[in-house]
């Protein structure tokens, strides 16, 4: 995972809320083996009306997404978040995001950011007045500055240490391998195995 | 103090706790699909890693595959690398896989109860967020995303902060005609889509213990929908009697040890929930969507909301961008939405109760002229069982399309879906946008409902018949 530190760049309004992880990939994206091309597919069907946010040249290039209320909620498709990252976004701001989506994310070094609605709203229309303004996202000092926003964030301490490290989960959890073992060990008889 | 139920099952599975970092939880069963497991073996193989226990896991194919002519080679290429991947991944590395045409295919949903392979106080992961319906049977169970299947394949455990518990209450009893799946709906339409989020939802009362096994997973399946990560409900002979005798389940002296054990899985009486919600049961009447999600739901009996009635300006913008999408004005009756497409199945509605409601209605009956009707079984062993039961012959007499197993038009990432502007009454899980087919329209309804909209071509339940 590539590591998250700070995060300096221009952002994309996205005013709506529910935007469902069909919405970001739709399905017929998901039969993809491989981990890249989801770039093509973000927003797939909006994306084909030419008013649609992204359709719009002066937000090109721009690596934050500041969206409404429960972005990411449904599907569990980890594809979401590889194609808001292979599009160029870095983080997705709102003020809630589904459980799920956000997990993905803190595993793939997407950064979710949870600000309050009045936070979101003052960045939406200081990008909408001016697409050139710059927002820092700082996940050390756990802030968002710029665009009229200087607010706090909240992130546990272990996910931001293992974003900002760009550690994978995997490598740390075989660390206690003989942990996993010993609760093997334990575990009922009678439990079902489907071997 | 006392512990809930969510508690008591993921205090059971933790393997490491330590201060600042979030527990190591153990995965009793990990269920496989073709859809979120590719890149999850590719990861396995470049790390050169085994699958920890494949033992404890299962896979089957159910997103992509046909429900028509399964034996013949999936026609879209692209579909069938995806299934053909899955093969050659669970050769390789050794996890049981249930094909197409095999006895034991379906949705990976419906196999898991339906082999004794899901039991109380276990917990059960799978790339896919509606493995919240195995919490009907009392286990801890969600959804996952492809980063974390890898994980669960090469260490059987999952890092996880504990969510918070809500307890949603369903005081009395359902009135006759109200289904499991209009309990849900007007769950989520009160709690909303987020209703949920960071929380295990543990379903309660008098309502719930009254259900079957079936109906207690059409209730914790939409769990998700309300933007929960789990949704449970404490076992009991219900849950037991279901159980007994399945291929998986404990047997002899065993099956008396789990059952002793998973007797102690309750909620104690001293526990607090970390937020609570309590729903009338004898108010409910059947329920259907009208908008773009789940949340977006009213009665049968009312109309479609007037985007202005919302004094919050994120739901009333949502509200107008949803009939926009839908095609509906404000102020029409729900009743009055004539449909051209009904949906029976899903992981949500396709086991054989539903399929049992469906036919039910559909006795005698014919679906409305103009009206595609197609009834999806969850599982092949679903099919024979309602083929023994003669439902078959039902659905075939009233004029609906009688198919083989999968998730099918639920998110039609098979040949099973909606064309642009074509209007589902349908018995799965999500109206969002495109779901069915790109600009198809989705009403989420019961199978009861979904049946007898298919008699009236109109937003129906069975008492306007």
């Amino acid at each position: 995972m590539e590591a998250f530190t700070t995060y300096t760049g221009r952002a994309v309004p996205l005013r709506r809320s529910n935007v469902d992880t069909d919405q970001i990939i739709p399905a017929v994206w998901l039969k993809q083996v491989s981990r890249t091309g989801f770039e093509k597919g973000l927003f797939a069907a909006w994306r084909e009306d030419p008013s649609f946010v992204l359709n719009d040249p002066v937000y090109a290039g721009a690596g934050i997404l500041v969206a409404g209320p429960d972005f990411g909620t449904g599907s569990s498709r980890e594809h979401a978040v590889w194609a808001l990252q292979q599009y160029g976004f870095r983080v997705v701001i709102a003020p809630r995001f589904g459980d799920i989506f956000r997990n993905n994310s803190t595993k793939m070094g997407l950064l979710p950011v949870i600000l309050p609605e009045t936070d979101v709203e003052t960045l939406q229309s200081a990008v909408e007045a001016d697409p050139t303004t710059e927002i820092t996202v700082d996940l050390g000092a756990r802030r968002v500055h710029g665009g009229g926003v200087d607010a706090p964030f909240e992130i546990d301490d272990y996910t931001r240490w293992r974003l900002m490290e760009g550690l994978d989960d995997i490598g740390l959890t075989l660390r206690h391998a003989d942990g996993i073992t010993a609760y093997e060990e334990a575990r009922p008889a009678w439990l079902p195995a489907t071997l | 103090m006392g512990r809930t139920l969510a508690d008591k099952v993921y205090d059971a599975h933790v393997v490491r706790r330590a201060e600042g970092e979030p527990d190591l939880l153990y995965i009793d069963l990990h269920l496989l699909h073709e859809v979120t497991s590719p890149q999850a073996f590719d990861g396995l193989r470049m790390a050169q890693r085994p699958v920890r226990r494949p033992d404890l896991t299962i896979a089957t194919e159910d997103h992509n595959v046909p429900t028509q002519n399964i034996l013949a080679p999936i026609a879209d290429p692209v579909s069938r690398t995806q299934v053909e991947t899955l093969r050659k991944n669970c050769a390789e590395f050794g996890v049981r896989l249930h094909p197409m045409g095999d006895a034991g295919q379906g949705i990976v949903h419906v196999i898991g109860p339906q082999l004794g392979l899901t039991q109380p106080g276990m917990t059960v992961v799978c790339g896919d967020s509606h493995t919240s319906t195995h919490g009907a049977f009392g286990a801890l169970a969600f959804g996952i995303g492809t980063s974390e299947v890898e994980h669960v394949l090469a260490t059987q455990t999952l890092p996880q902060i504990k969510p918070k518990t809500m307890a949603v209450t369903v005081e009395g009893a359902l009135p006759a005609g109200v289904t499991a799946k209009d309990l849900i709906l007007a769950v989520i339409a009160e709690i909303g889509t987020g209703g949920g989020q960071g929380h295990i939802i543990e379903y309660r009362g008098e309502a719930i213990r009254a259900l079957s096994m079936e109906g207690r997973m059409t209730v914790c399946n939409m769990s998700i929908e309300a933007g929960a990560r789990a949704g449970m409900i404490a076992p009991d002979e219900t849950t037991f009697a279901y159980l007994k005798g399945r291929p998986h389940a404990p047997q002899g002296a065993d099956w008396d040890a789990a059952v002793a054990y998973w007797t102690s899985l309750r909620t104690d009486d001293d526990a607090v929930f970390d937020k609570e919600v309590v729903i009338d049961a004898t108010t409910l009447t059947p329920f259907v969507t009208w908008g773009t999600n789940p949340g977006q739901g009213a009665p049968l009996g009312a109309s479609v909301p007037d985007p202005a009635s919302y004094a919050d300006p994120i739901q009333r913008s949502a509200a107008e961008r949803a009939l926009e999408y839908m095609g509906l004005a404000a102020g029409t009756p729900l009743r009055e939405i004539a449909v051209d497409t009904v949906f029976v199945g899903s992981c949500t509605n396709g086991r054989i109760e539903d399929l049992r409601a469906a036919a039910d209605v559909l006795t005698g009956r014919k679906v409305a002229d103009g009206v595609r009707m197609l009834v999806v079984p969850g599982s092949m062993k679903v099919k024979a069982q309602a083929q023994e039961e003669g439902l078959h012959e039902v659905f075939t007499a009233a004029g609906a399309e009688w198919r083989e197993a999968g998730c099918s038009m639920c998110l039609g990432m098979n040949p099973d879906q909606l064309k642009p502007g074509e209007r589902s009454a349908s018995t799965s899980n999500r109206n969002f946008e495109g779901r069915q087919g790109k600009g198809g329209r989705t009403h989420l309804v019961s199978p009861a409902v979904a049946a007898a909209t298919a008699v009236t071509g109109r937003l129906a339940a069975p008492a306007d018949l």
